[in-house]
């Protein structure tokens, strides 16, 4: 558990050096740079957000590249798995793209263009189909559809809403006659008409269609419509094939897939180097690098450095005032907890790294919320697995996320043996069910569901040495900075005054009755306790005001700083949670065995019983773990931290290798 | 009239069961039209919103709880059910709680909820902290719980 030590670190180098220097820096990652000398008259930032824009193009058209492909190639899909890892791969590799990236840019071009032309093959075969399906009707017409008449007669092509008959129609134009009319087809909505009469009746007859509803088709075409419609189909078919050489030609490209993703990944690191190279000081000749490194890597980077180029390397301590970015470093055991933390917020200045601490109660909260030895069998043994399984590729944050659920449920195992938690009353109620004889394992300690009131009291003293600690924490960190006031007023009046509370509670025979304790403290020490605690009650008013000067003032902050005792009050009662979700894991598991039994009637009895437990317990392992943990952190961050820790410290952001596929590193870092 | 106690018992155990229960749908409801808005801009944000979106959900669970020990307490689920006017009223007291605190908290934790998931939309790494403002509504629920729970235990062993 601790903060790494940090130092300020400057590297003055010749420009010809520069792309290696900060390659090898960047595949390192342990300096974040940062800029702290400015520009002046000789050394001048380079505007580098040209190239930066282009390589951030890149990068995109790499992503969008590798998209289309996995859309047309879902098979070969073989992206970055968490459990996978990215795949490590040599610098020498990195050296070599150099040459193929313009081909492989080419190629991203490519599919993006094919992925274009399919979109747009695709838009125009659906506009063929509906041009195809409004010419459908006409089919059976073997003239044009805009054939207007011969020398002597006149044609009338087009529809009439509805369905109408021959006769129907002959009916209507009557008067007309001589023409003729056929239907060239007919349905519900519409019937597709040819009428032909002779050209001095045209008039007449245009007006009787229009009466009955007729229209002239919205196609216009020379061709008649068979023609026309085995055009629309070859056309149809020219941009199927199109698609399919597309799609064959995105097939083939599948294969460089791999080059692809090293590009997305080779472009972005290049980006981040240029963004970098935006913040160095630099003169004709000459490039300086300032940044912060942890201490314990420097002269390692130092030996590295100098042993490949030719350059000035310098340490320096930082400024008490600077903005100095924080790195944590943990052992195996807590480093999973400390993502918890920075989550919450790096320590600040002067604060101490509490992962250790916060990780120690972090499990056994966990176990004690989900207290089941069955569902903490399940959790330690999938994380367990996954974790061997993958102990090779895994990527340092799944590893910490599945670590973390391992210690938790290994945790869960032992609160359930306590409370003799297996699936609930899983064993009760097999027994019962199937044996006929009731087996009942007994817990270490009692059961929480027939005592809850103990198990209550058990929660609060937990928040209470959970507090403590807290309150301790406190103290340890006054004690780095040396405010011994600080220890005296803040922190040990204030576990005089809550210990005393404590003990005070203890003898009164109202709050032993109610919680059911055996035994009461005599009478003698609450005289003790009570004076302890209104001597202590009094220091915190003289003394927690210290900062004003004016004493009325000072008294009404010590006064307003007391009243924060209710605040520890409902911090305790919080800790109950601890016995809400306890129950809440048990109970809703003694329904589902309930339920269970209850179903488990006949032959296929067992299946049934079977079914609805692994069901129902599915169903309650994850809502419970999902609860376990929120609470858990919530415990952590509101109560626990209340007490001592504030944060506000800068992450340490290294410049390294942001990729997503490969990674390049020489050496992996614990951070 | 002595044979109303199980009729009031049972209104309580259902009423923890209904009102919480509804509270959650509500919630978990709320919830998802956020996840899921979220979801189509980035699918990769799909683990933490679903956290989010379940939060609400924990209400519902713990109104089955109620209503399930109730049950059992009062021998709905088999054994004697005979039990004074009394009595009865005092289980629709103890159930009392968990339903109204149930609902209400639920439909409030689903907005806190909206909210952070708002906030994992445009910044995923502050997710922890988003958590617990959701997290911080359900702490009335689960005192809700256990007062619910205390007190039906303890009816259990009162001399009415």
């Amino acid at each position: 558990m601790a903060v790494l030590e940090m130092q300020r670190i400057r590297i003055c180098a010749l420009k010809k050096n520069r792309k290696h220097i900060l390659e090898l820096l960047q595949r390192e990652g342990m300096i974040e740079v940062c800029d702290i000398i400015h520009e002046d008259d000789t050394f001048h930032k380079m505007d580098v957000s040209l190239p930066a824009d282009l390589l951030r193009k890149g990068t995109s058209l790499a992503k969008d590249a590798i998209d289309i492909l996995d859309k047309y190639n879902p098979e070969n899909k073989s992206g970055s798995n968490m459990l996978k890892g990215r795949k490590e791969v040599s610098t020498s590799v990195y050296d070599s793209f150099a040459k193929k990236r313009d081909s492989v840019m080419k190629k991203c071009n490519r599919i993006v263009q094919l992925d274009k032309i399919i979109a747009e093959s695709k838009a125009e075969i659906t506009k063929l189909n509906t041009q195809s399906e409004i010419l459908q009707p006409w089919l059976n017409l073997d003239i044009p559809i805009d054939f207007k008449g011969t020398k002597y007669t006149r044609s009338f092509v087009g529809t009439l809403p509805n369905l109408w008959k021959l006769d129907e129609i002959y009916q209507e134009l009557a008067e007309e006659m001589p023409l003729n009319v056929d239907i060239i087809s007919s349905s519900k909505e519409q019937t597709c008409i040819f009428v032909l009469c002779i050209k001095d009746k045209q008039e007449a007859v245009s007006d009787k269609l229009r009466s009955i509803g007729f229209s002239y088709p919205g196609l216009t075409d020379a061709k008649n419509p068979s023609q026309k419609m085995e055009q629309l189909q070859s056309e149809i078919q020219k941009n199927q094939k199109t698609i399919e050489d597309c799609m064959n030609e995105l097939k083939d490209l599948g294969s460089i897939r791999e080059d692809i993703c090293f590009l997305q990944d080779y472009e972005s690191m290049r980006l981040e180097k240029y963004n970098v190279l935006g913040r160095l000081l630099q003169t004709s000749k000459v490039f300086i690098l300032t940044g912060y490194i942890p201490k314990k890597e420097a002269n390692n980077l130092e030996s590295k450095l100098n042993q490949r180029f030719e350059l000035s390397v310098e340490f320096e301590d930082p400024d008490e005032s600077e903005d100095t970015p924080v790195l944590l470093e943990n052992n195996g055991f807590s480093r999973p907890i400390q993502d918890t933390i920075e989550g919450f917020s790096p320590p600040g200045k002067y604060e101490i790294d509490p992962t250790m601490i916060t990780s120690l109660f972090y499990y056994v909260l966990y176990g004690l919320m989900l207290s089941d030895a069955g569902y903490g069998l399940i959790i330690t043994s999938a994380c367990g697995l996954l974790l061997v399984k993958f102990r090779t590729t895994i990527e340092e944050t799944t590893k910490n996320f599945l670590k973390m659920f391992l210690f938790c449920g290994i945790s869960t195992i032992f609160w359930g043996i306590v409370f003799g938690s297996y699936f609930g009353d899983m064993v009760d109620v097999v027994s019962n069910t199937f044996f006929g004889e009731k087996i009942t394992i007994q817990p270490l300690w009692f059961f929480p569901v027939k005592k809850p009131m103990q198990m209550l009291l058990f929660s609060m003293a937990l928040g209470i040495v959970h507090l403590f600690t807290g309150l301790g924490m406190k103290c340890y960190q006054c004690l780095r900075q040396k405010d011994y006031k600080a220890i005296l007023y803040d922190v040990l009046l204030w576990y005089v005054l809550l210990g005393s509370s404590v003990v005070y509670l203890l003898t009164m025979k109202m709050f032993v009755d109610i919680v059911g304790l055996t035994f009461i403290l005599p009478a003698s020490v609450a005289k003790v306790s009570g004076v302890l605690a209104m001597i202590s009650a009094l220091g915190i008013i003289l003394t927690n005001g210290r900062e004003s000067k004016n004493p009325f003032k000072r008294i009404l902050k010590g006064l307003y700083a007391l009243y924060g005792i209710t605040g520890y009050l409902s911090d305790v009662l919080s800790y109950s949670r601890l016995l809400a979700l306890g129950l809440a894991t048990g109970v809703i598991c003694t329904v589902i065995n309930k339920m269970a039994a209850m179903a488990a009637v006949g032959a296929i009895g067992p299946i049934i019983f079977i079914i609805i437990v692994l069901l129902g317990h599915t169903l309650n392992i994850g809502i419970n773990a999902l609860g376990a943990y929120v609470h858990t952190t919530r415990l952590q961050y509101v109560e626990f931290f209340g007490k001592f820790y504030e944060g506000g410290g800068r992450k340490f952001e290294p410049f390294d290798t942001n990729t997503k596929y490969y990674k390049f590193k020489e050496k992996m870092e614990n951070g | 009239m002595d044979n109303y106690g199980i009729v009031f018992a049972l209104a309580g155990a259902i009423l923890a069961a209904l009102l919480s229960g509804i509270g959650s749908a509500k919630g978990v409801g709320m919830g998802g039209e956020a996840a899921a808005g979220v979801i189509t801009e980035d699918p990769s944000k799909f683990g933490k919103v679903l956290i989010l979106q379940l939060l609400p959900g924990t209400q519902g669970i713990y109104g089955l709880l109620i209503a399930f020990i109730t049950l059992s307490q009062i021998g709905v689920l088999g054994g004697k059910s005979d039990m004074s006017l009394a009595v009865g009223l005092l289980y629709f007291g103890a159930c009392m709680p968990m339903a109204f605190v149930g609902y209400y908290s639920a439909v409030k934790q689903a907005r806190a909820s909206v909210a952070s998931i708002a906030v994992v939309a445009k910044k995923p790494d502050q997710f922890g902290k988003a958590m617990i403002f959701s997290a911080m509504v359900e702490t009335y629920a689960i005192l809700a719980l256990l007062i619910s729970v205390l007190a039906i235990v303890g009816i259990g062993s009162l001399n009415i």
